[in-house]
């Protein structure tokens, strides 16, 4: 009975799939049975047998080649995909890098024009918008000197239909400027002045859009400094005064 | 390439053809590739992929056919081995070579003999064998049963037309 008991199980014992306290008993039993023993061998030899004869087939090396580049084939696919995206992600990234640089070229530019404009403004509001108040270039300008970090010239105004009011020190980006004040008939234009590489060197890059400021203005940089020309005045009374100090400089 | 020539080994003895057993293993690797999102990480890959080709013989003009004209589960046949007159294994298979033994194999049905080979040839546990196969764990067991009987049966019978 024993001994039947064992053999139903023999076949799962050999396979190694019963518990090690049914494994220790059987290792036990099979000492002291002959016939479980013999069996056991039996099925052993069998399994044995089955398990060389089984192993038959070898795939061919053009085969194994053929399946290797299928395989090699689908990350390729991966490879590729995973490029395509990682150059749309670098796209995507160049793009926004670039549109952010714009808009913060444009934000700061912006700001930069934005600040020109309160100068204007919060200067003529002003009781007393001039520190220097003359209409001699000759005066003028050397008031500024020792009180900012560069030179400048004022143009001859002479028949030009300016008149220059005088100027005062200004700050524009914690950089000290100079700022002129001069008339054009019932309109009052601002010239400011400040060293080119203290602002942002993006101020050229874009023609300024008139609709974005309630004032005319026009900028440009010229013997390592900046210029600006602001006012309600016309757009060619801008320029002409642009110009003036274009050729004076 | 995981498995690769035991899979190949194992095409090779369910379809019983070299082109179809090619055929099989790369309709494996292609559903394998396709499918691998389906397999769970930390189950049983093997078991995994052996599935996967089992499946694609099942469904194939081969594996129709096989199963078309043997059933598949054959559990309920209880006199689906021939009674043969017993003779000593170990003298058997002492005598009986390679050749008999594959030759064996080779006329088993499909059930019997994916299943010996899963156990034997790739040493599978049966927890493998069931996920292999999509069959309970009682019927691994008993289908091994069944299937080493029909072996030794085959054995018996070719070993008895040699000496004849």
């Amino acid at each position: 009975m024993v001994c039947e008991s064992w053999k139903a199980k023999l076949d799962t014992y050999l396979d190694g799939e019963v518990s090690e306290d049914e494994m220790r008993s059987f290792n036990v039993h099979v000492r002291t049975c002959p016939f479980c023993s013999v069996d056991a061998l039996t099925r052993v030899q069998m399994k044995r047998a089955i398990q060389v004869a089984g192993k038959r087939y070898a795939p061919g090396a053009e085969f194994r080649k053929r399946i290797q580049q299928r395989i090699a084939a689908k990350p390729q696919r991966s490879f590729r995909l995973g490029w395509m995206l990682a150059a749309v992600a670098a796209a995507i990234i160049v793009v926004g890098t670039l549109t952010s640089a714009y808009l913060g070229t444009r934000s700061g530019k912006d700001q930069i024009l934005s600040e020109i404009a309160d100068l204007h403004v919060a200067t003529l509001a002003s009781s007393s918008p001039v520190d220097v108040i003359s209409t001699d270039r000759h005066t003028v300008k050397p008031w500024f000197q020792g009180k900012i970090p560069f030179a400048f010239n004022l143009p001859e105004l002479q028949n030009s239909g300016f008149t220059l009011l005088g100027g005062r020190m200004t700050y524009l980006d914690q950089t000290p400027g100079a700022h002129l004040i001069y008339d054009a008939g019932k309109h009052h234009l601002s010239v400011f002045i400040f060293q080119e590489r203290s602002l942002p060197a993006t101020l050229d890059k874009d023609p300024v859009s008139p609709k974005q400021l309630t004032f005319n203005i026009e900028t440009w940089s010229q013997g390592g400094l900046r210029y600006f020309v602001i006012g309600d005045a016309s757009t060619a009374n801008i320029d002409r005064l642009a110009k003036l100090f274009k050729a004076a400089s | 390439m995981p498995h690769f020539e035991r899979l190949y080994n194992f095409a090779c003895w369910l379809t019983q053809d070299r082109q179809e057993a090619e055929d099989l293993v790369q309709e494996t690797y292609a559903k394998a590739l396709k499918g691998f999102s389906s397999f769970q990480p930390g189950t049983n890959f093997r078991a995994w992929i052996y599935k996967i080709l089992r499946n694609a013989f099942l469904s194939s003009r081969t594996g129709l056919k096989a199963t078309a004209t043997v059933p598949l589960d054959l559990e309920g046949e209880e006199e689906a081995v021939p009674a043969v007159e017993e003779t000593p294994e170990s003298i058997l298979l002492q005598r009986a070579d390679g050749q008999l033994v594959q030759q064996a194999l080779e006329e088993l049905p499909v059930a019997y003999r994916e299943i010996l080979l899963l156990c034997e040839v790739e040493e599978m546990s049966y927890q493998e064998i069931s996920a292999a196969l999509a069959i309970p764990m009682g019927t691994v067991m008993s289908r091994l049963s069944r299937a080493r009987k029909a072996l030794r049966s085959g054995l018996q019978q070719q070993f008895a037309e040699r000496m004849n």
